[in-house]
């Protein structure tokens, strides 16, 4: 017998359209391994909305170009009501973060555990701005929260360090957490090119964005480090408490100097004991672990029994940050009766 | 810090705990010994090398100690500025006063710049700066650092370190 478990998402940009393709892609597989199978009862869009109790086809969702060719198409039917009125177990939260007000994911979430759904989501503004209060909000209703995508994309941390390094206590964690930056620094070292010259054809590979702002001063990495220290190390802190430097001062002869003797740079996010998480450019010797290039995130923490364990992999992507949210969701369901 | 010595002790039993036991008294880290029994030196004695950590200001104790005990020593090789960091400067290092924040790292006593290579792409750019500095101790190595941090955000200049994972 199969368990129907009936999920929503709410953002249908690139993650939302991603999710949407690998449960489609991933269906027969989910159904035969797990014995779970996702239906989609409903699409949250800023414009409106698609909702259909039978299901929706995922996978004709996302061929569409624009939502609103869909026959159950609604305009204006709000994302925040269908996550309130519909019938469904789990909501995908993949709208745009936001790390002022965490808005529009921080109503949508705490609708969903109003309304006793399970949240899965990649959106790392509700997580950096209020993550105590939606902890609690979870766990008053009864409600499982899982955000594994928001901190490394693909590459899993959150899960890991709960699960298979259960028995540790963390030390300290230090990483790479932005692939736009990797990128960045990685093309600056081997071709000798200014930052600008970088980013602006990082921007043209669709690597950085428009307003790269985000991504290069650093502020993604230090969002990351919040959500890290709040679940990983129970801080209760938020991103004004991270110091953090970008690499936007990174020179080509820096690079080259470093180099010379021995060394790449990286932007790390660290969180060290007890002291204040911090995002900085960092020498990173050619032979270490965390020197890895192009768009790669990599994470390595510090355990007490363990010792060092690093993971490393795509911090950003639809389909491969599909993984991390399906891990999620497949983790709920197995725990849904 | 880190001292080495080549020693020449007599071939009769004793005489290695004889040479060591003062480097121990005076709260010196034996690193490494290494004792050469087959090639004796012309004078007939056996050498020996050893490595240590000891306390600087008691270096000297050591050796009067040892010749005391008519311990030969042939060689001492104190390696005084031993631990080191790179690290890489960004900004207008010229323009803020590199002299001044080297002899501020080498008026310490402890640290020491010992070697700067610079890159500066033109006037109005930021120039780059690749320095490294040895310490003592680690101690006084990371006391150097978080002035060269406050000298750094004086000035501002970015300053890049290493990260602190070591390689396995
Ligand atoms: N892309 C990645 O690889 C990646 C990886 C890890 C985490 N994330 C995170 O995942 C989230 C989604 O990223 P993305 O790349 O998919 O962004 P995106 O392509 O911009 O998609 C966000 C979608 O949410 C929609 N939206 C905006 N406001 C809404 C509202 N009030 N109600 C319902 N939908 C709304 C947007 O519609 P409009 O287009 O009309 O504004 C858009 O379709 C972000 O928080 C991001 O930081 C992304």
């Amino acid at each position: 017998m199969l368990k129907k478990v009936r999920i929503l998402i709410v953002g249908f940009g690139v993650i939302g359209r991603g999710v949407a393709r690998s449960i489609s892609e991933k269906r027969e597989f989910i159904n035969g391994k797990y014995g779970i199978d996702f239906e989609l009862v409903g699409i949250g869009e800023r414009e409106g909305s698609i909702v259909c109790e039978k299901g929706i086809d995922p996978m004709e969702a996302c061929m569409l170009k624009s939502l609103n060719e869909h026959p159950h198409w609604k305009e204006g039917a709000k994302a925040i009501d269908i996550i309130k009125g519909v019938d469904a177990d789990i909501v995908i939260e993949a709208t745009p973060t936001n790390i002022d007000t965490g808005e529009p994911g921080m109503s949508h979430m705490m609708a969903a555990f109003e309304t006793k759904k399970h949240v899965v989501t990649s959106n790392k503004g509700p997580l950096t701005v209020a993550y105590t209060r939606l902890k609690k909000a979870a766990e008053e209703n009864d409600i499982k929260f899982m955000f594994e995508a928001s901190v490394g994309g693909a590459m899993p941390v959150l899960n890991m360090v709960r699960g298979t390094l259960q028995a540790n206590e963390i030390l300290g964690i230090e990483g790479i957490l932005n692939g736009t930056c990797n990128y960045i620094l990685t093309r600056m070292m081997t071709e000798g090119l200014p930052y600008e010259h970088v980013l602006s054809e990082a921007q043209e590979l669709g690597i950085a964005e428009s307003d790269p702002t985000y991504d290069v001063e650093g502020i993604d990495t230090a969002c990351k480090l919040v959500i890290l220290a709040n679940s990983i190390f129970d801080m209760d802190i938020s991103y004004k408490d991270v110091s953090v430097t970008g690499i936007t001062n990174i020179t080509s002869e820096a690079l080259k100097l470093a180099y010379d003797d021995g060394y790449v740079i990286k932007l790390v996010g660290e969180i060290q004991n007890n002291n204040k998480p911090a995002v900085a450019p960092h020498l990173v010797p050619k032979d270490h672990p965390l020197a890895v290039g192009g768009t790669l995130n990599i994470i390595s923490i510090r355990t007490d029994l363990a010792g060092e364990i690093t993971v490393t992999g795509k911090g950003a992507g639809a389909v491969e940050t599909s993984s991390s949210i399906l891990s999620d969701l497949i983790s709920i369901a197995n725990e849904i009766p | 810090m880190r001292v080495t010595m080549d020693l020449e002790l007599k071939d009769i039993p004793g005489q290695l705990v004889l040479a060591l036991r003062p480097i121990s008294e005076l709260g010196g880290n034996i690193v490494s010994v290494t004792h050469h029994r087959e090639k004796k030196t012309p004078r007939g004695l056996i050498p020996v090398q050893i490595a240590f950590e000891i306390d600087e200001a008691r270096v000297d104790t050591l050796v009067s100690r040892l010749k005391d005990d008519g311990v030969v020593i042939a060689q001492i090789g104190r390696d005084r500025l031993r631990e080191r960091a790179v690290v890489i400067l960004v900004g207008h290092i010229v323009h803020s006063d590199i002299r001044d924040t080297i002899d501020q790292i080498d008026g310490t006593g402890y640290a020491e710049v010992n070697d700067l290579a610079m890159a500066m792409p033109g006037i109005e750019q930021y120039s780059s700066a690749r320095l490294i500095i040895s310490a003592i101790g680690k101690k006084e190595l990371s006391n150097a650092m978080e002035l060269l941090r406050n000298i750094a955000h004086e000035k501002g200049l970015l300053l890049i370190e290493r990260v602190k994972t070591e390689v396995s």
